[in-house]
């Protein structure tokens, strides 16, 4: 059965999975290496976009608390990998 | 058969996934790393919003459950992709990477940039 309801799904996966594969370039290749984390920060955005996709194609819930642990980790290692490019250290010691 | 509860959740399923890709677009495109910064934030929030909403309205629908996960999950990317986008840029600029040659005006240019807190 090919419902359009389910091409319309199917579409919308496909295209995030090439906006993902587009991604990948721009964090292999990116010239700085804030770039590399900008790229990266948005393919975990992505991801969480997928999970919402799959969730409606597989017909669940139980993809719910995927989708807050993604975007936990996500935000946790933006933030430490900018604290790192720009400090050098991730949790540093003195209190200033 | 063309239901009009599926129609809303294609159109909030495209919308997100135009967003996604013009978000995808503009960080292969831009010039240096604060207008990509601008393009991956802003798309990608509004993308994965519309997205999430049409899973929670098919989730509603068709399975009768209120999730309210996906609302946080929506609430919580609505937080924190600002606040991770202003800190790449400030340890961008901080670590001195360059501006694009097309730049028009530079706010920061002339203050101190050694007495950062």
């Amino acid at each position: 059965m090919t419902d359009w309801f389910t091409i319309v799904v199917h579409v919308c996966l496909f295209v995030t999975t090439i906006s993902i594969l587009l991604l990948l370039y721009r964090a292999v290749r990116g010239p700085s290496n804030p770039d590399r984390v900008v790229a990266l920060d948005t393919i975990g955005i992505n991801l969480i976009a997928i999970t919402g996709i799959m969730a409606i194609i597989l017909d669940t819930v139980q993809l719910n608390d995927i989708i807050l642990l993604i975007g936990i980790l996500t935000f946790i290692a933006t933030v430490s990998v900018a604290k790192f490019l720009e400090k050098g250290v991730i949790i540093d010691q003195d209190r200033d | 058969m063309l239901s009009l509860i599926k129609i809303v959740i294609s159109f909030f399923l495209i919308a997100g996934t135009f967003f996604i890709f013009s978000g995808t677009l503009g960080v292969l495109r831009f010039p240096d790393v604060y207008s990509r910064l601008h393009a991956a934030s802003k798309a990608s929030t509004l993308g994965v919003s519309g997205i999430l909403i049409g899973a929670f309205i098919y989730v509603l629908s068709e399975m009768h459950v209120f999730s309210g996960k996906l609302i946080l999950g929506i609430l919580f990317v609505l937080l924190t992709a600002p606040v991770a986008g202003h800190m790449i840029s400030r340890a961008a600029y901080r670590t001195g990477v360059p501006l694009s040659e097309k730049t028009v005006f530079n706010e920061l240019e002339n203050k101190d940039r050694s007495n950062t807190p």
